[in-house]
């Protein structure tokens, strides 16, 4: 069935046909709206789920990753101040291995006070062990976060994750959006059924203190469960595709095949590049554009494998990593060989600062020149 | 692919204008993307809000700068903003007045087709809002529909009376009624 839904409602349908149980959450717009569907949801009796309420996104997560670890599929969702307000326990979730799936709407961090699309809030999150994803469009959102719980709770995996939408680009955006129908999603995603649980008849411990003999040896198995992830991501795309018409993978690659300058991008971002790619090709460029959906596990593989055969490759970032350049940008550039291409990092959009046509086809014109550059910023105002 | 870019000031509803005129197109069979761009989320500050409708994929995601048709609900935004800057060649702007459309000369833009409907008063006859604050949205779609052949003014109704919980015929009347009444 489709329908045209914003990008939060297609966050909450996504918790909806995903069958979730526990659902905890704390409001902060841009994200509200994805809670109050779920609440509004459960209060009416049309979603068997508990939704418990709080009083800030820090005991947010904590609901979750009880209600997790005991054995429920949970979901939250959150935005900037939320988001960092729940870093001590994104890390827990990391390290207890629980596949929570939390729907980030990117939005600049504060002060200035700001309400609108910027990476910088989830990017803050790349050490914690989580999964990241970055959504294009609002179909993108729904599949992405059906294949998360399914990738999530793999055996092997058991990895939560962030799904990231744009704030207003994507959250308030309506969009046509197939929401399939739930037979085949039960089917492609079965109620979850951990090998260890919270459970009063076989008790364990959980998070309990770790001398230097064990500590060591989990951060190796998180590290080893992210490598296990690339795989089952791929997997479970191909799969997706099979199953409703449209595959994933760690990346999507546009154009690339032949492309002389390709522009690496996620988010919004990554469509209005395509848009850009075509309208070069009609006079003459060869633009491509290579989107970035996982920033963890970061697809290595995919970026060598595509940037290798181009002369000249730009990394646009709506995020900055300060004292250094794009967040991106640096890991786009930690795994290419020294002698791959000419790599150029942008900086745009920051704040919600619109990124149009014309500024993405300036940024293919520019790798074009031949004079790479860490650290190019779009549009600055004198 | 058809751009229009709507402009109100906050509570005359150009935001959920803009979303109705995707639902109509969509019901047409047509891929669609709306959404807005608040500045100060309060009443009277000015609002601009966005409709794309195309036959593929829609993948850009960034502002309209180049519009096929201006969708204006407070004509004193004519004069307040930059409103025409960008607007296609033979195009099409609709303005919720009582003036004529030779009280709006546009320059610089060749073949600029003006709309002017009141619907202020017709929102009004169809209690919409108040006679401080009329809620026009739903109205002027009918003069978009009339104005631009988008789409129908059946799909614009049909979508209002889905999308609209409040009052739902009486907006979709107050559509059909701007539609008759344009003058173009």
């Amino acid at each position: 069935m489709k329908k045209v839904l914003t990008g939060n409602f297609a966050a909450a349908y996504a918790a909806v046909a995903a069958r979730v149980q526990v659902i905890s959450a704390y409001p902060i717009t841009p994200q509200t709206t994805i809670v109050e569907i779920l609440s509004e949801l459960v209060a009416r009796g049309e979603l068997a789920a508990d939704f418990i309420k709080v009083e800030s996104e820090h005991s947010a997560l904590a609901a979750c990753i009880g209600a997790q670890a005991a054995g429920a599929r949970t979901f939250t969702a959150t935005s900037a101040q939320g988001l960092a307000l729940m870093h001590e326990l994104i890390h827990w979730t990391g390290r207890a291995r629980l596949p929570i799936v939390l729907a980030n709407v990117n939005r600049a961090m504060a002060p200035g006070w700001s309400i609108w699309a910027d990476a910088t809030d989830a990017v803050s999150e790349r050490d914690t062990g989580w999964m990241q994803i970055y959504c294009e469009d609002n179909q993108e959102v729904f599949d992405s976060i059906l294949m998360a719980y399914r990738i999530g709770e793999r055996e092997g995996v058991l990895l939560p994750t962030l799904v990231n939408l744009d704030a207003f680009f994507l959250s308030h955006t309506s969009q046509v959006v197939d929401l399939y129908d739930a037979e085949r999603i039960d089917a492609f995603l079965p109620p979850y059924r951990p090998a260890v649980k919270l459970d009063v008849a076989d008790p364990r411990s959980f998070g309990a203190l770790t001398s230097p003999d064990y500590y060591y040896e989990f951060s190796f198995k998180i590290q080893k469960a992210h490598e296990a992830a690339a795989q089952a991501i791929t997997e479970t795309g191909k799969e997706f595709g099979t199953l409703f018409g449209r595959s994933y993978g760690l990346t999507e690659a546009y154009r690339c095949e032949d492309a002389e300058v390709v522009l690496v991008t996620y988010g919004t971002i990554a469509g209005t590049a395509k848009v850009a790619a075509d309208r070069l090709r009609n006079r003459g460029v060869r633009a491509g554009v290579l989107k970035i959906r996982y920033f963890r596990p970061f697809p290595a593989e995919d970026v060598v494998r595509i940037l290798g055969r181009v002369k000249a490759a730009g990394v646009v970032d709506r995020a900055v990593s300060y004292g250094q350049a794009g967040p991106f940008y640096t890991e786009t550039r930690s795994v290419l060989p020294g002698a791959g291409p000419a790599l150029t990092g942008f900086i745009a959009g920051l704040g919600g600062r619109d990124v149009s046509v014309a500024d993405l086809e300036s940024m293919f014109l520019q790798l074009r020149e031949g004079k790479p550059s860490p650290l190019v910023w779009i549009g600055v105002k004198p | 692919m058809i751009e229009i870019r709507f402009h109100g000031r906050g509570g005359q509803g150009a935001v959920k204008g803009s979303d109705l005129l995707a639902m109509a197109a969509f019901r047409e069979g047509k891929q669609v993307q709306a959404f807005p761009f608040f500045g100060v989320e309060r009443r009277g500050a000015p609002v601009t809000a966005y409709t794309r409708i195309s036959d593929d994929v829609i993948r850009i995601h960034c502002f309209i700068y180049e519009p096929d048709v201006l969708v204006v609900l407070d004509p004193g935004l004519m004069s307040a903003v930059p409103l025409t800057d960008g607007l296609k060649p033979g195009g099409t702007i609709v303005i919720n007045t009582t003036l004529d459309k030779s009280a709006f000369p546009v320059t610089g833009i060749p073949d600029v087709k003006i709309a002017t409907v009141d619907c202020s008063s017709i929102a009004l006859r169809y209690g919409l809002g108040t006679p401080e604050a009329p809620i026009v949205n739903t109205t002027i779609l009918g003069a978009v529909a009339r104005a631009t052949g988008v789409v129908s003014i059946d799909s614009v109704a049909d979508a209002i009376r889905e999308r609209i919980p409040n009052k739902p015929d009486l907006n979709a009347q107050a559509a059909r009624d701007a539609y008759d009444r344009l003058h173009g």
